[in-house]
């Protein structure tokens, strides 16, 4: 099933001239309104009228994800705070979150995406859509909640946790289709089996599962044990949130991007050359569309290829592959995105605490686990065992109220951790591709 | 009436404590006493030997996370009773202990009991004045 016919299968030909008429209207916009993006393209020596043709595109500069947190909380807005709707924010490395707004355009544009999203996995009117994605600063929860609404189902607005409840919910109203993170819809068949209860009995049928990333064996775990079909869905609360791009449940490999909203490239990202569809490389978005906070060039820092080659779906939008990994440091745990640098700086705060840190991220059973291993010195050693298990729980406390995750501290001697010259690893990811 | 002890944090991995015991060997430094409080990740190791600035000086070289603390030697008769009367003088009086070990004394019939205390000067001067035998640290190391 397709949402919107007229967009969705829209010809090439037809798709790339209408993005390059919403490109150069975009680059005119930020040029006329955001003090930044002026700045930016006069730096480049590009105006908008230079910008007439889709490859005109390669002569914009990039947006990075710290111009967002210079122009912190609302430097990059293209409109101002009377038209803006609704507020988003996701967190950032130094405790200041990334803040994006949206105008009521903007929401019916996302709404229709969402829409388009829920439809190409295979929902529809007449499903009880349970949307265990959090609801807040975070995009998940409000974003799939609005699609769910346009396309007629009926949304069980749940939020995250209290996995009891969510299991009693779920079986009782007759859930059809779940929204949550992958590792949370194998969490929850866990949790049922334990309660002696077999989810894949329940009237699950679709799981659209985002906001970390997964592999294809995780897929084949959730498929067998939740006994649901697994789509893969992509999001980043800058360029939109959830809705930027989705499988289809025909093919169920590589995900949509709406192209007539967002234009992907794939770049080096060591040297910012593009590189042509079906090349590894980092994601690039450039939303053509957005009002609020319209973005240039954005790099993703999510490492994927473009697949140009026409899906049996018959939508004519290109597909994502599934993102394989960053081109920065930052982690996904928990569906939480964790920057090593935030670790340091809880570190740096505690009084006596040696910035030198690892990070081991792991998975037990279901869930990803975080332990942080912390040097021992003069100044925090003590001879009595309870000072010391006092400093790891109130790093531990720190780094929750900071990241909102739990980790778990271990203490360890000195200089057995690598000092920061050169590229020392900070982090040891052990979790199953 | 203090006695020098060296505490040493030491990570749950093998071979920590044979490289603590390798570099006091190095500096002939002899240990008179020890004792380990340990957790699932980590432990400490407190020792008391005879000579403490070489014993610091060694480890600290040796990359330990080393530090000093002073605590109190008691000598108790060794019989049964002897460490019960010193611990009903202390909650008498009100003094925590922070933590304790003990080793018999060679040649005599005496107990050596190691106290770590909050308030030292405090619990050495009650100790004093109920007549228990607090050793200095001069008579403990050449024990």
């Amino acid at each position: 099933m397709i949402w919107n016919d007229d967009f969705e299968t829209l010809p090439r030909e037809a798709l790339e001239s209408l993005q390059a008429k919403r490109l150069k209207q975009v680059s005119e916009r930020v040029y006329a309104t955001v003090p930044f993006y002026r700045q930016q393209f006069d730096q480049a020596g590009v105006k908008p009228e230079n910008i007439r043709s889709l490859d005109d595109l390669r002569r914009l500069p990039f947006t990075l994800k710290q111009d967002m947190r210079d122009n912190y909380p609302y430097g990059l807005f293209a409109k101002p705070l009377d038209q803006i709707v609704r507020i988003h924010a996701s967190s950032g490395t130094t405790g200041k979150p990334t803040v994006v707004g949206y105008t009521r355009r903007d929401i019916e544009n996302w709404t229709e995406l969402m829409a388009r999203s829920f439809v190409a996995a295979g929902a529809h009117c007449g499903d009880v859509i349970h949307n265990a994605y959090g609801y807040g600063l975070f995009t998940g929860g409000l974003g799939a909640h609005y699609g769910a609404e346009r396309i007629g189902a009926s949304v069980i607005p749940m939020s995250g946790g209290n996995t009891k409840k969510q299991l009693m919910i779920m079986q009782d109203f007759g859930s059809t289709v779940l929204t949550c993170t992958p590792s949370y819809s194998l969490f929850l068949a866990e949790a049922a089996a334990e309660e002696g209860v077999d989810i894949r009995k329940f009237k699950l049928r679709v799981g659209i599962l985002g906001a970390e990333p997964w592999s294809e064996r995780m897929r084949d775990e959730i498929e067998a044990k939740v006994g649901i079909k697994a789509i893969d869905i992509y999001g980043l609360s800058e360029i939109l949130g959830p809705g930027v791009g989705i499988e289809c449940i025909e093919a169920q490999s590589g995900l949509h991007i709406w192209e007539d909203h967002f234009i992907p490239e794939i770049i080096d990202p060591h040297t910012c050359e593009v590189l042509p569809d079906g090349e590894q490389g980092e994601l690039v978005i450039t939303t053509i569309t957005k009002e609020g906070i319209p973005l240039i060039r954005y790099r993703t820092r999510d490492i994927t290829r473009i697949i140009a080659e026409p899906c049996i779906c018959g939508r004519t939008h290109r597909r994502l592959a599934r993102m394989s990994g960053r081109s920065d440091d930052m982690l996904i745990i928990r569906g939480v995105n964790v920057f090593p640098s935030q670790i340091e700086s809880v570190l740096m705060q505690i009084e006596g605490v040696e910035p030198h840190y690892l990070l081991i991220v792991d998975r037990e059973g279901t869930l990803d686990t975080l332990e942080v291993q912390v040097e021992v010195n003069e100044q925090t050693f003590s001879d009595e065992i309870k000072v010391l298990q006092g400093l790891s729980r109130r790093i531990e406390k720190e780094i929750k109220d900071l990241l909102g995750i739990s980790c778990r501290i271990r203490l360890v001697e000195p200089k057995t951790l690598v000092r920061s010259e050169g590229k020392a690893q900070r982090v040891i990811d052990k979790r199953p591709k | 009436m203090k006695v020098q002890q060296i505490s040493i944090f030491i990570e749950n991995k093998s071979g920590r404590l044979a490289e603590v015991a390798r570099l006091l060997d190095e500096r002939k430094v002899s240990i008179r006493a020890l004792s380990l409080a340990d957790t699932s990740d980590f432990g400490i190791l407190r020792l008391l030997v005879d000579n403490t600035d070489a014993a610091l000086f060694a480890l600290k070289e040796g990359g330990f996370t080393v530090s000093k603390t002073e605590v109190v030697a008691v000598e108790v008769p060794d019989q049964p009773g002897g460490l019960s009367r010193i611990l009903q003088v202390l909650d008498e009086s009100q003094i925590n202990v922070e933590y304790m070990y003990a080793f018999a004394e060679r040649n005599a019939n005496n107990a050596i009991i190691i106290f770590r205390f909050d308030d030292i000067d405090n619990a050495i001067g009650t100790l004093q004045a109920k007549g228990v035998s607090v050793l200095t640290g001069e008579r403990l190391y050449s024990l």
